[in-house]
């Protein structure tokens, strides 16, 4: 896969193969993208930031706790359009665990009035 | 008439952070916030990858803005006005301002700290040709009603510009239920950071053409559609080339202006290149007692860097409000060679280290950057890699200044 | 079935003028408007520029209705509280130009307006920025601007004031000639009036084609305009043409009733159907630009902040003015193109006495006057301390850099003419006219609207019906990426 490294502003081209079992990373200029690299290659993850919508109107700012897999984060969104809070939040409180079954717990990023 | 030693104009993040400076050498303090909260911008952007360098951890916005706001409203030393817009302010620091609760409010300042912030560029200010529907955005305003008001501003989206809050909201539309046909950049490279062209535009397939603009729009209530075309090395775009893309709506973030209106007319000396006042290191104007700190300075990429940069104006604007501040001797600096500006602009001769913050021209490799005064080096520094969108920053020791400093990048 | 003496169709600045001065009379009297506001076609996108009144053909119409216009606005103005400056105009032209700014002057005498030929020294003096090519200037003192929108909504909300009646977002789509009179059908209602006025504008061959009368061909030129940052006045003092040439009266540059600058207009000629698309061109604005440097070298387009374009209509030479041969109080306003505008108060006179002749009213004893508004950036400190203090509104400032503040907007929605769209209150208070053109105060003039009107803000609406501005809750219709 080509993907470009974000370790700093170089932005280096990076290509990652597989070939039996072994990975290689080209295209890096130092050690940092070559993790990089391994990391985008074999198990992506990010923090995803949204927004979810309260029962009676308004909207919470939340982020999930921890990097999930990038390719959960469509299972996560269409949890978040579905899901609406129903209470009032403060900023850092759990909204919800493990949602969509990702791992991650939902933190709310804002305070809301419920 | 109420008498403070520090006014702070704006209560975001610069705002905030001078507040603390100020408040970190004793002097008594008033931040005018327009808002109905502290916080600024900071409280619509609810991506993360704040406060890597300062809080050494990743936040969103409104949680690197409540770490501040926490700290200022527990501080009875600080006054908050909120809802309060300065209507004008004289150079003997007189602040007129006006309020909901408050009325007309007049305060005295021993110093005055500018920390308003920066405006984005309108459909106007490029003169986009075309009919006047709605569904043309700045990426800002699209970010308010989403994110505050919790409102989609429409669903088949073409981006102009790819500064960081179009890649924000490439990501934030997406993620909203919008689909992003294209993100135009006029230039060949973008400003926005390389991280958010990856995790905005990358990760969910969106494309970006460079050196691309839209060339008009169309629709008569509703924009139905963009046309865009490639721009040759003069901007100029080739109309031979031009391409329709259906579309309801249009984000524009063609970049940020420091909001100085409050300065028009005033004796503060401006840059016509970061379109702020010219300061020293203190973050001091040409007018004494008038500071300047954040995007109203000059447009910063990341939050950190104007916390900290705040930080100093605050600090020196409670030194000058109790006749702390040393003055002296000042040299000038003087950006050329791939260095498109440099600031502060001015540094005073003496003792310690002083932070210059610089930006270059285009995308530098493998250049080294070099301070010298009087044609002597005061410090070299390699680079790997310099682009516009980063700002960069050298430090020096002022004993080696011996007149004007110029900043340079070399091969 | 409501009964009107007189109903008027078209919102215009003509068709406003035409209603005020009916309000003058004991009469029931109706204006329709297809669109969501009055001053959204020509009346919006115009120069705003009271003209002297030497350009016009001696003994033409309009030569008649821009000396008689001209003259009624330092005092309708000051009634209406609306923005005008004589400011005075200048034809300014280079060597060899002579001849034709005498042929103006000439003109000018004839018609009865206050005109002079200068040159370089006085015009320097007057425009310091001028070109260095222009040599001479026909100098009308007394020309002025003003702020077409402006004076437009204060015509209707005064008219409203004294009893005439405005239906906004109601579209003519039937006109029937009864026995006594007209059946005017519109998409929401039928309406009977004893006279019927058609002041349409670019749609006034519509609504004379529904009642079976003919229309002389109508000419629409699109024009492209720059509007400068408030940075930017001082740069031109008066309204500076060029020599006229067949297209008209040129690309212009002049400050505007408001305090900023305006460029333009070009002249492009469209098909009827485009009459009311008023898209900017690429071409157009480099015209302009081009334009301006021949007059004003030192504007700096770097403070644009909004580029527009605005259709005008001609059918012919002059204004036609006139009752329907064809139709007995059926009177007809076709091709008001400039300067229609400076002619506009002078006309809605002469037309609602025609009316009023025709029908027999009565004037009133008196016209109950606009009341005042405050408005932050005109108000002394005492008078700002006496109103946030009596109503806080006043001191919240919505609109940073117009300075403009919730009560003005508050106060606009519930005027006479209510503004209920985010155009509408801009074109009232000046919200999101400025430099920023509403990058901040937009979404909070969206929550205003949202709020005093009672409507979702996925409702509020930039102008017209279809121009919602976030018509969508987020999270709505999310599908899989």
């Amino acid at each position: 896969m080509n993907t470009t490294c974000i370790m700093c502003p170089m932005g280096c081209a990076l290509t990652i193969e597989e070939k039996e079992g072994v990975l290689t990373v080209v295209g890096n200029g130092c050690p940092r993208g070559d993790k990089y690299g391994r990391a985008e290659y074999s198990h992506p993850e990010r923090v995803v930031t949204t927004l979810l919508k309260g029962s009676r109107g308004g909207v919470v700012s939340v982020k999930t706790d921890r990097p999930i897999p990038k390719d959960k984060i469509g299972d996560l969104l269409a949890w978040a359009a579905a899901y609406r809070v129903d209470h009032a939040v403060e900023t850092g409180e759990v909204i919800a665990e493990n949602a969509a079954d990702t791992g991650a717990n939902i933190l709310a990023t804002s305070d809301f009035k419920g | 008439m109420e008498r403070f030693d520090v006014v702070i104009i704006g209560g975001g993040p610069a705002g905030m952070a001078a507040a603390l400076g100020a408040r970190e050498k004793g002097a008594s303090v008033a931040i005018l916030e327009r808002d109905d909260r502290l916080g600024g911008i900071l409280n619509q952007c609810i991506h993360n990858g704040f406060g890597l360098h300062y809080f050494g951890e990743e936040l969103t916005g409104p949680e690197y803005a409540k770490r501040f706001r926490d700290q200022v409203t527990k501080d009875d030393g600080i006054k908050v006005y909120l809802e309060a817009m300065v209507l004008s302010l004289t150079e003997d620091r007189l602040v007129r301002a006006i309020s909901p609760t408050a009325g007309l409010i007049e305060i005295e300042a021993g110093s005055i700290v500018l920390a308003m912030g920066c405006r984005e560029r309108s459909a106007g200010a490029i003169a986009l040709a075309g009919t006047r529907p709605a569904g043309i955005y700045t990426a800002g305003m699209a970010q308010r009603l989403s994110n505050i008001d919790g409102y989609l501003v429409g669903k088949e989206v073409v981006i102009l510009g790819s500064g960081d809050i179009g890649l924000i909201m490439a990501r934030r539309m997406t993620s909203e239920g919008a689909k992003v046909k294209l993100v135009a950049e006029i230039m060949p490279f973008s400003s926005g950071l390389k991280r958010n062209i990856v995790q905005c535009l990358n990760d969910y397939d969106i494309p970006l053409r460079y050196s691309t603009t839209v060339t008009r729009v169309e629709g008569e209530n509703r924009l139905t559609g963009v046309y865009v075309a490639p721009v040759d090395e003069r901007m100029n775009p080739d109309l031979s080339r031009e391409e329709y893309i259906p579309c309801d709506t249009l984000l524009l973030s063609v970049g940020l202006i420091p909001e100085n209106d409050l300065l028009n007319g005033s004796k503060v000396e401006m840059s016509r290149i970061t379109n702020g006042a010219v300061v020293d290191e203190y973050r001091q104007t040409s007018v004494p007692g008038i500071f300047s700190a954040g995007n109203v300075l000059h447009v910063h990429d990341l939050v950190d860097n104007v916390s900290e940069e705040a930080f100093v104006a605050g600090r020196s604007a409670a030194g000058f409000a109790r006749g702390e501040l040393s003055g002296g001797d000042t040299v000038n600096v003087l950006p050329s060679q791939g260095v498109r500006y440099a600031l502060p602009q001015r540094i005073h001769k003496g003792e310690g280290k002083v932070k210059i913050y610089f930006r270059v021209d285009r995308v530098y490799k493998g250049r080294t950057v070099l301070v010298t005064s009087n044609d002597e080096v005061v410090k070299r520094k390699k680079t790997l890699v310099m682009a516009p969108g980063e700002m960069q920053n050298i430090e020096i020791d002022k004993s080696l200044i011996k007149g004007d400093i110029s900043i340079i990048t070399e091969e | 079935m409501k009964k009107y003496d007189v109903i008027v169709i078209g919102g215009g600045v003509v068709g406003t003028a035409i209603l005020r001065s009916l309000a003058a009379y004991n009469a029931k009297v109706l204006l329709l408007e297809k669109s969501s506001d009055v001053a959204t076609g020509a009346s919006r996108a115009n120069s705003g520029i009271v003209h002297a009144g030497y350009d016009a053909e001696t003994g033409t119409k309009k030569a008649y209705f821009n000396v008689k216009g001209a003259a009624m606005y330092p005092a309708l103005t000051r009634e209406l509280r609306v923005p005008y400056r004589m400011v005075g105009s200048l034809v300014a032209a280079k060597e060899g130009g002579l001849p034709a700014i005498k042929a103006l002057y000439e003109r000018g005498v004839a018609n009865g307006v206050k005109v002079e030929i200068i040159e370089r020294a006085r015009i320097e003096a007057l425009e310091p920025n001028i070109s260095p090519e222009i040599r001479y200037a026909l100098y009308a003192p007394e020309a002025g601007v003003v702020s077409p929108y402006k004076l437009t909504i204060a015509q209707a909300d005064h008219a409203v004031q004294n009893g005439a009646e405005i239906r906004l977002e109601e579209k003519v789509v039937s006109i029937k000639k009864t026995e006594d009179g007209y059946l005017v059908v519109t998409e929401k209602a039928q309406y009977v009036a004893s006279y019927l006025i058609n002041a349409a504008g670019a749609g006034a061959v519509e609504i004379n084609a529904l009642l079976g009368e003919s229309t002389p061909e109508m000419k629409h030129a699109v024009g492209d305009y720059y509007i400068l940052d408030s940075k930017a006045a001082g740069v031109v003092n008066t309204v500076v043409f060029p020599l006229p040439d067949e297209k008209g009266k040129g690309i212009l540059v002049a400050p505007t009733a408001d305090g900023n600058v305006i460029l333009g207009p070009t002249s492009r000629v469209v098909p009827h159907d485009e009459a009311e698309v008023n898209a900017v061109t690429r071409e157009g604005l480099a015209l302009v630009r081009e334009g301006v440097g021949k007059l004003i070298p030192k504007v700096d387009l770097r403070s644009v902040i909004r580029v527009y374009a605005g259709t005008r209509t001609a059918v012919g030479g002059d204004f036609i003015i006139e009752e329907s041969c064809k139709f007995k109080n059926y009177f007809m306003l076709l091709g008001i193109c400039s300067p229609g505008l400076t002619s506009a108060p002078a006309i809605g006179e002469y037309v609602a006495a025609e009316a009023a002749k025709s029908l027999a009213l009565t004037k009133k004893e008196k016209m109950l006057p606009l009341p005042d508004r405050f408005h932050l950036t005109k108000a002394t400190d005492d008078e700002i301390k006496d109103k946030v203090a009596s109503d806080p509104a006043f001191g919240r400032i919505v609109c940073r850099c117009e300075k403009v503040t919730e009560g003005e907007i508050l106060a606009a929605i519930h005027s006479p003419l209510p503004a209920h769209t985010v155009d509408a209150v801009k074109r009232r208070v000046r919200a999101g006219m400025g430099r920023c053109q509403g990058g901040f105060c937009r979404p909070r003039v969206m929550e205003i609207l949202s709020r005093e009107l009672n409507i979702p803000l996925s409702e509020v609406r930039l102008g017209e019906k279809g121009s919602e501005i976030a018509p969508y809750e987020v999270k709505d219709g999310y599908g899989k990426i």
